[in-house]
């Protein structure tokens, strides 16, 4: 025990350690305050929080775990890229190599049911938000950026359940984007549609709808494959990541979390 | 076991399940002993205790062991609980402030913690069970895999992501422009508008009832029966070709439902006054036209004359009031087209083919 003591001791006082955490184990509340201040990660948080909002029953932490699950499918999504190819030659054979072949075979289920999770306390999270009324000013504007997430939540894993390039998967992304067939004006099945002609040549047409640009082609083919994956991997995580951040940030500025005015 | 299966399998029929869940939701948002904690037990276990009873049912088995519905069943039990918990603290502050005491949260809001170590740990304890729990979750269970994708044979029943069988449910009483894409979009602006709509300033940042009963319902109304349950309709119980099955049937390829339904147009110029459809379309649509008319434009004006109604066009003003009214018009189309469909067979209010406009 003695041993071990000693050990911390000289961990936490060697240049290594001093030279990442400036203030050491808090002890007194000016190093409290210091150590919130001199981390990135921790800066997040305000010094000090109301006693109401740090409960869990206030709060059910559903916000949090949102984040928390955000990271893990980032982590894990990440490393099923370095297997994954999306083409559908491979991308179905991919899958398989992930369950059979792959060291540590549960990255994909880890992505999966992070998914699910995170879709479920992204919509608990807005129910706690409701239920406290904490969308009533000055957070407006924060719970706006809150529906984005959310839709980006649900368009992250939309996008995500073409991927395995199973039966599944195609048919779920065709039963989901068959809908934009009837965007009113734009999608070729869609009302008001035929009216716009130029010079009786139809302008929407199944090789032209909103649909033909969601699924980038008349049917699910290689070329929806690239276009999920990118918007999947890259281009809706980055706008998420972008959105969380001012969502983040007006929590602070709105006053930390919620309680009575 | 088998009447009791075959009672359950009838009252899941939507328009059974659906009228039941309305009166039970109107019966629990009044009820004061279900947010006790002992009602909270008492409901636990008659849920814990259905799907305990009902897995031993093979055909309820076979669906709801899917993998993928595994986070289904979670979500019934998480938005449940949570249902539970929340009004639970909001009748114990709604006590709190009949008694003149400051709310739970008012209590201590105005005691300010240091974030070390108290917030700090509490998250790293929450992402360690957390991971604990995924891994675990992930070790047990795995990530499905189908066979390869074919375009040419398409699965029977054919559904979307979980998430939005609700949507694909609303398919059954509305065309895709509506659910697919108006209907999800105007969720979307609704829930945005919430904060710009709600004039109500009580109730901000701790848990209450009384003080926004109205605000609650409605979010309660649109989140519970027609985000969750339509979802949980659509997973569970929509089977080959769409078909509505009870949670104890078998799924049959072949069963076939007759579908007789009927336009409103054909139900009041064929039906009812025994001459056949006007060729031209807008007079042919006119009831329809009429009545949506009416429902979007009018109605809101009457309901101003209602006392109940009055107070919140009084506290909102015109604007606030017609964009509320017409989103809150908007989401009560769904049931009551369901209910239109399920007892008069109706499709369409109005059914322009000639421009895809079907309503």
């Amino acid at each position: 025990m003695e041993a071990l003591k000693n050990l911390q001791k000289n961990i936490v006082k060697s240049q290594i350690w001093k030279s990442i955490f400036r203030v050491g184990i808090p002890t007194d509340n000016r190093k409290r305050a210091l150590a919130m201040l001199g981390n990135v990660v921790l800066h997040l948080h305000p010094i000090k929080v109301k006693k109401s909002g740090l409960r869990m029953s206030y709060t059910w932490c559903m916000g949090g775990t949102a984040f928390f699950l955000f990271l893990v499918e980032t982590i894990t999504g990440i490393l099923l890229m370095f297997y994954y190819r999306p083409t559908v030659e491979y991308a179905y054979f991919d899958m398989i190599d992930l369950r059979e072949a792959a060291a540590f075979g549960i990255m994909r289920e880890l992505h999966r049911w992070g998914a699910h999770a995170m879709v479920i306390s992204v919509w608990l999270h807005m129910f706690r938000v409701f239920m406290t009324g904490s969308y009533k000013p000055p957070r407006e504007f924060n719970w706006n950026v809150g529906v984005i997430l959310l839709v980006l939540t649900l368009l992250l894993s939309f996008t995500g359940y073409l991927l395995p390039w199973d039966q599944l998967a195609i048919w779920a992304i065709t039963v989901g984007s068959n809908m934009a067939r009837a965007t009113p004006l734009l999608g070729a099945e869609g009302p008001g549609a035929a009216l716009l002609q130029l010079g009786g040549t139809k302008l929407i047409h199944v090789g032209s709808d909103a649909r033909f640009g969601l699924i980038a082609g008349r049917t699910i083919g290689n070329g929806t494959l690239i276009r999920f994956y990118v918007l999947h991997c890259v281009a809706i995580p980055f706008v998420a990541a972008c959105l969380i951040a001012v969502h983040f940030w007006r929590v602070r500025k709105d006053g930390g979390i919620s309680g009575p005015v | 076991m088998e009447a009791i299966k075959s009672l359950i399998n009838f009252l899941s029929y939507p328009q059974w399940s659906f009228t039941l869940s309305l009166v039970l939701f109107w019966l629990a948002m009044r009820s004061k002993l279900l947010w006790t904690k002992a009602g909270g037990w008492v409901l636990l276990a008659l849920i814990t205790l259905f799907f305990g009873l009902a897995m031993l049912d093979p055909n309820f088995f076979v669906v709801v062991a899917k993998p993928d519905n595994v986070p289904i069943v979670m979500m019934v039990y998480l938005v449940g609980f949570f249902w539970w918990f929340a009004m639970h603290k909001a009748h114990e502050n709604d006590r709190r402030i009949a008694d003149g005491e400051p709310t739970f949260e008012k209590s201590e809001s105005e005691d300010r913690i240091f974030t070390w170590p108290d917030l700090v740990f509490s998250e790293f304890i929450c992402m360690v069970l957390l991971t604990v729990g995924m891994v675990l979750w992930s070790i047990l269970l795995k990530a499905p895999l189908e066979e390869p994708a074919n375009t040419s044979v398409a699965p029977n029943p054919s559904k979307a992501p979980w998430y939005f069988l609700g949507l694909q449910e609303m398919l059954v009483y509305f065309d895709p422009w509506m659910a697919g894409v108006v209907l999800p979009g105007l969720i979307i602006v609704g829930l945005m508008a919430i904060p710009y709509i709600d004039t109500n300033k009580k109730g901000n940042g701790y848990y209450t009832l009384k003080e926004r009963r109205t605000e609650i319902w409605l979010f309660m109304f649109g989140f519970l029966i027609l985000w969750c349950e339509l979802i949980v309709i659509g997973t569970f119980l929509r089977g080959p070709n769409w078909n509505f099955f009870g949670p104890f049937e078998y799924w049959d390829v072949n069963k076939v439902e007759p579908l007789v339904n009927v336009d409103l147009s054909e139900l009041i110029w064929i039906q009812i006054l025994g001459v056949g459809l006007p060729s031209n379309f807008l007079l042919r649509e006119i009831f329809g036209i009429v009545f949506t008319g009416f429902y979007f434009l009018v109605l809101p004006v009457i309901l101003i004359k209602n006392k109940f109604v009055n107070r919140f066009y009084q506290d909102m003003g015109p604007t606030r009031y017609y964009v509320g009214m017409t989103l809150f018009l908007t989401m009560m189309l769904m049931p009551i087209k369901m209910y239109l469909r399920w007892f008069l067979n109706l499709k369409y209010f109005v059914h322009i083919q000639e421009f895809f406009l079907n309503l």
